[in-house]
């Protein structure tokens, strides 16, 4: 075992899971400004340490964004009573919300967020299966909802788990289908060598657009957004798979879509818009071991793309109704699935013409 | 000191046959949806050993298929049925037998393809990457993979025969 291997990977794995759980912090509070916005509110503009209001200018500019909010968030959930109602199935009720976040931790180890800073690949584990790890990974995240919705032993829940089931199986068979034609245009299943490919022959949503909407759609229902999220539809079902759920427990599965969201959002910068790439002003190959400018600017590219997608994950929210169950059914399997299977087909054939 | 890969190799072994007999002798809960979250943890660990014989591609897919699809849908059959907690069985004579008889089919023809694929310990064929699988499946063993794929289909037009209400 090589020790230089896995101190290195041991600090990128604390800074990229570092760096997510930062973000999803910061992006429960932007969901919740830019939903304000949207609907001509304020947004959480209250909470701050007590000292800020001696800074001049600076203090009250930052509480009035909510900078300080999502601490007290934190604090809350971690303060509040952890309320285990009676007639729950205890071991099901435990292990549920860490089911549901150690996947969705689990799918950033193979999403390539930087070129190259020194000698270090800036990806955890460069696999050569990396898309079908991340499939795998995400597949196993419905467990944790699913279980939710069983250990607390009421209607509403079980309801949340029920539909979650059928939707993220249904989804992922569009969502699995649809990134075919990238793997047949690269010929490769490594996620670095698919940006790779992507910097030199531009980016992948150009080639294959069809793709990259069923993909979008697609993991808006995987990760239970508006407008798919039927698990935990409100109006419906209380508060769907969660209901039972308080403090930490609660904020774990919150945790849990969150970094799926950002999973999804970095899955979709990876395979269809080049990656920690641009095609302008020489950013598009990957920085040698002395230029630590270029490596650096890779990763805030890879960033910038990243929160475009999360907010545009939010914007979606807010702006479109719920679906219907049945609807939701509908544009699963008789509109996506046969557009899927049409566009590889017409990929291959394209590839051969060409060839 | 055994290298790495060899200790995962008995973790791993140990875990499949661990959580595969909790599937069907779990002594301390009856619940199907146990058996069920076992026979995930079965299929995971298996994974495991796949990984370990450098088939990525599998190991992967065996995750994908079986534990992201296949228990999914299992659950969610359970849970509609609402099935009660299964009371101990007696043994039956006959199921004994066919149980026999079906698992010393099994071993004979794994024995049976391991003895014909003779896998060489100098050249290994292809390190299980995905377009050696694929060019092997699309090639030498196609008639195989077909009659299978048409194995799946007559079960799911057998289905949705069953379930349609009016048969003309």
């Amino acid at each position: 075992m090589d020790w230089n291997f896995i101190i290195f990977s041991l600090v990128k794995i604390a800074v990229v899971v570092g760096v997510v759980q930062g973000m999803v912090a910061y992006s429960v509070l932007a969901e919740r400004k830019i939903s304000a916005w949207i609907q001509d509110r304020v947004g959480p503009n209250r909470a701050a340490p007590p000292f800020m209001k001696y800074i001049p200018v600076l203090g009250p500019f930052l509480t009035r964004l909510g900078i300080f909010q999502p601490l007290a968030d934190g604090l809350k959930f971690m303060f509040k009573e952890d309320f285990t109602p009676a007639g729950v199935r205890k071991i099901y009720f435990w292990l549920a919300p860490a089911i549901a976040v150690v996947p969705a931790m689990l799918t950033v180890a193979v999403i390539p967020f930087g070129s190259q800073i020194g000698n270090q690949h800036m990806v955890i584990a460069d696999l050569n299966v990396g898309i079908l790890y991340t499939f795998g990974i995400v597949s196993l995240g419905v467990y944790g909802i699913v279980l939710a919705g069983y250990a607390a032993n009421s209607k509403y829940p079980f309801f949340g788990g029920i539909r979650s089931s059928a939707q993220m199986i249904s989804y992922e068979i569009s969502m699995g289908m649809s990134i075919i034609p990238v793997l047949l245009i690269v010929g490769n299943l490594n996620l670095s060598q698919i940006i790779n490919w992507q910097s030199t022959h531009g980016w992948l949503v150009m080639y294959a657009p069809i793709s990259f909407v069923i993909f979008m759609v697609a993991s808006f229902a995987e990760t239970n957004r508006t407008p798919f999220d039927l698990p935990e539809a409100e109006t419906e079902l209380v508060g769907g798979y969660h209901t039972e759920y308080s403090s930490m427990k609660f904020a774990l599965f919150f945790l849990a879509e969150y970094s799926n969201m950002v999973a999804s959002s970095a899955m979709m910068v990876t395979l269809f818009f080049g990656g920690w790439s641009l095609p302008f002003f020489g950013l598009d190959h990957v920085a040698g071991p002395g230029s630590l400018g270029l490596g650096i600017a890779h990763i805030l590219i890879f960033v910038a793309k990243l929160l475009f997608f999360m907010v545009l994950f939010i914007w979606v929210r807010w702006m479109f109704p719920r679906f219907r169950y049945d609807q939701l059914m509908d544009l699963g399997w008789r509109r996506f699935l046969p557009l899927a299977l049409v566009n590889i087909l017409i990929t291959a054939v394209w590839l051969y013409l060409r060839s | 000191m055994p290298a790495l890969p060899d200790i995962l190799f008995y973790v791993f072994a140990a875990l499949t046959l661990l959580c595969g007999v909790l599937v069907v002798a779990n002594p301390l809960s009856r619940s199907p949806v146990t058996s069920a979250m076992f026979l995930v943890l079965t299929i995971i660990s298996m994974s495991g050993l796949f990984v370990l014989l450098h088939a990525f591609f599998l190991g992967i897919v065996q995750i994908i298929v079986y534990a992201g699809a296949v228990m999914v849908l299992f659950l969610f059959v359970i849970m509609l049925l609402d099935l009660k907690e299964e009371a101990r069985r007696k043994f039956k004579f006959f199921g004994i037998g066919a149980g026999l008889i079906s698992f010393a089919a099994i071993v004979f023809i794994m024995l049976k393809s391991l003895k014909s694929a003779a896998p060489d310990a100098n050249n290994p064929a292809g390190d299980g990457d995905t377009a050696s699988l694929g060019k092997l499946l699309f090639t030498q063993y196609t008639l195989p993979f077909e009659v299978v794929s048409v194995l799946l289909l007559v079960a799911m037009v057998g289905v949705i025969l069953l379930c349609k209400k009016k048969l003309e």
